[in-house]
């Protein structure tokens, strides 16, 4: 891990600054963000398998909806909304 | 052609980029052919050897990846290949992958399919909390920059992953808690016994234990419940006849791997037992298309190797030293075979699950609405049990154990795919059309 803190992204409007190569997913549950979306029934879920195989960490980045966040890299402005904001 | 597809021509198109596919892409473009590479993660390397950028890479990770790099072979990250078929022309076979939304069309004379392999999850009341995550799942997300520092964790299942992530998670400073393998103690046991005829796999194990010092590692205990409300609390351990109750931030719980056959099927290569089955030239039933790695077997990186040579070489039409490799690969199956039975789940893990556990997550489908008398086609027609995104890649495993059924056929695509990379993907041209075009 290095100390360089370079990398800010925007999950659900709040900046996390997060070290380069750091996943989406990473970088959301680093900051506390557990439930990244809700089950068809309501029920709070978070990453399972860091892989892409599980399809439980599915957020919205940039406004393109059903984005394996485990899979995706975070960027500098990248834009993430999970289900905590309609949670409560 | 439509916009936005893209069309490449090689004579070796391989699947995956992990130990497996890499040996075989490297062995390929090193035999004089034209060869690319498709893996849907941003970095290559497959479950074991992918990192970021800057950190500690293995020396056999590094030199694979070396050699790859001066083989000439092309690879495209970021590609999720979707569909895969024969020309209609006969002529070689037409990979179909979605990159950065767009759809990407690869067409191959000989194909390598080192799709490798999963986790497999088998339900217990509560695993679908928040905190809890695979085993391997755990260590991807630490390798994806996740900090475990200073959390409580439980890493429970079975299979020979459970102690290298514990010393991994308490190197990065989480407080591994307890280690629960399932497997009896005289399994375990016989296990380490197969491994003295393999000395360099238990000095590994005597590090991992030096790593994780004073972490309890107990045999024969499993995870009957997790608990919380909106994310996991505490959990509950048994050996059968007492529990007891764990405090903690995290769970990482996995029984062992699964061969990733979903994209075999879609081709129509024999599968038993959950994998793919190969000739000793790493063919599978369907000539011209090859297999590698743990798509045909959960054996290790380094059977995955070796079973990536042999079938970059095959398909390349090469025979330089096929004999010196299948020698090779002798102890490394016997070794994977033995490791299969010593770590096999126990019956007892079925009479945890409750009528309210959840056994396909996607669709949130509970115990209680699937009636024993069915199979999985009729589970998922009255349940929709396997038609989430995953596609039945985490509930195929659960159902497979707690019910003994099979997953059949594969619909295409092969993983969730936008229209139009499916549409792309089932525009047959023949290989002469893509040439003229390309
Ligand atoms: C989560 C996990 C963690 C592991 N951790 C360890 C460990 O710490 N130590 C250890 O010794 N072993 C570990 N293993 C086992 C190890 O992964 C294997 O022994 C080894 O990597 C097998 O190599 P492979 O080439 O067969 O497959 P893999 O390394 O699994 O590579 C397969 C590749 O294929 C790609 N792929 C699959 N399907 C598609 C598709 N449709 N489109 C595009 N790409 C695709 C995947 O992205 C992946 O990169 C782990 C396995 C898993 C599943
Ligand atoms: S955590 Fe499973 S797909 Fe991302
Ligand atoms: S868990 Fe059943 S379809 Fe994903």
């Amino acid at each position: 891990m290095t100390d360089t803190w370079i990398v800010t992204i925007v999950a659900d409007g709040r900046e996390l600054r997060v070290a380069p190569g750091t996943s989406v997913a990473a970088a959301l549950l680093g900051a506390g963000i557990t439930t990244v979306r809700r089950s068809v029934t309501g029920e709070p879920r978070g990453p399972l398998c860091g892989m892409g195989v599980c399809f439980e960490c599915r957020v919205t980045i940039d406004d393109v909806p059903y984005q394996r966040a485990c899979l995706v890299t975070a960027k500098n402005g990248l834009r993430v909304t999970t289900a905590q904001q309609d949670a409560s | 052609m439509s916009a936005g597809v893209a069309d490449i021509v090689a004579d070796v198109v391989v699947v995956g980029a992990g130990p497996g596919g890499i040996a075989a892409a490297t062995r390929a473009a090193e035999s004089g052919r034209r060869t690319v590479v498709l893996d849907e993660g941003a970095e290559m390397g497959g479950n074991i050897w992918r990192h970021r950028a800057g950190d500690g890479v293995p020396t056999q990770a590094r030199k694979w990846m070396a050699r790859f790099a001066r083989s000439g072979a092309m690879v495209l990250n970021g590609a999720s290949v979707v569909d895969a078929r024969a020309t209609s022309g006969g002529d070689g076979f037409l990979v179909t992958a979605e990159r950065a939304s767009l759809a990407c069309r690869v067409h191959g004379r000989a194909l390598v399919l080192a799709t490798g392999s999963r986790e497999r999850f088998i339900p217990f009341p509560g695993w679908t909390l928040p905190g809890v995550h695979g085993v391997g799942g755990a260590q991807a997300l630490l390798k994806a920059g996740l900090s475990f520092a200073g959390k409580r964790v439980v890493i429970a299942g079975t299979g020979p992953l459970l102690l290298p992530v514990a010393a991994t998670l308490a190197g990065a400073g989480a407080r591994v808690v307890l280690v629960a393998e399932q497997a009896p103690a005289r399994a375990v046991v016989g296990f380490a016994v197969g491994l003295l005829t393999r000395p360099e796999s238990l000095l590994q194990g005597a590090r991992y234990r030096a790593g994780f010092f004073g972490t309890p590692y107990r045999t024969g205990l499993w995870v009957s419940e997790a608990r919380g409300t909106e994310r996991l609390e505490a959990v509950t351990v048994t050996d059968g006849r007492t529990t007891r109750e764990i405090v903690c931030d995290v769970l990482c719980a996995a029984h062992g791997l699964i061969p990733n056959v979903e994209l075999p099927r879609l081709l129509q290569c024999e599968v038993a037992n959950g994998a793919v089955v190969v000739d000793n030239h790493q063919q599978t039933s369907r000539p011209g298309v090859y297999c590698a790695g743990e798509a045909t077997g959960i054996g290790g990186a380094e059977l995955a190797i070796v079973e990536g040579e042999l079938a970059g070489l095959s398909a390349a039409g090469s025979a330089t030293d096929v004999e010196l490799l299948r020698h090779r690969l002798r102890p490394l199956r016997r070794m994977a075979a033995r490791m299969e039975h010593a770590f096999a789940p126990r019956a007892e893990l079925r009479d945890i699950v409750t009528p309210d556990t959840i056994v396909c997550r996607c669709e949130d489908v509970r115990l209680r609405s699937i009636e024993s008398g069915w199979n999985a086609r009729q589970a998922k027609l009255y349940t929709r049990a396997g038609m989430g995104p995953c596609q039945g890649r985490v509930c195929g495993a659960s159902l497979e154990f707690l019910f003994g059924w099979h997953a059949d056929t594969v619909r295409l695509p092969s993983e969730p795919a936008l229209l139009s990379t499916i549409l792309a993907g089932t525009a047959d041209e023949s290989a002469d059309s893509l040439h003229q075009g390309a």
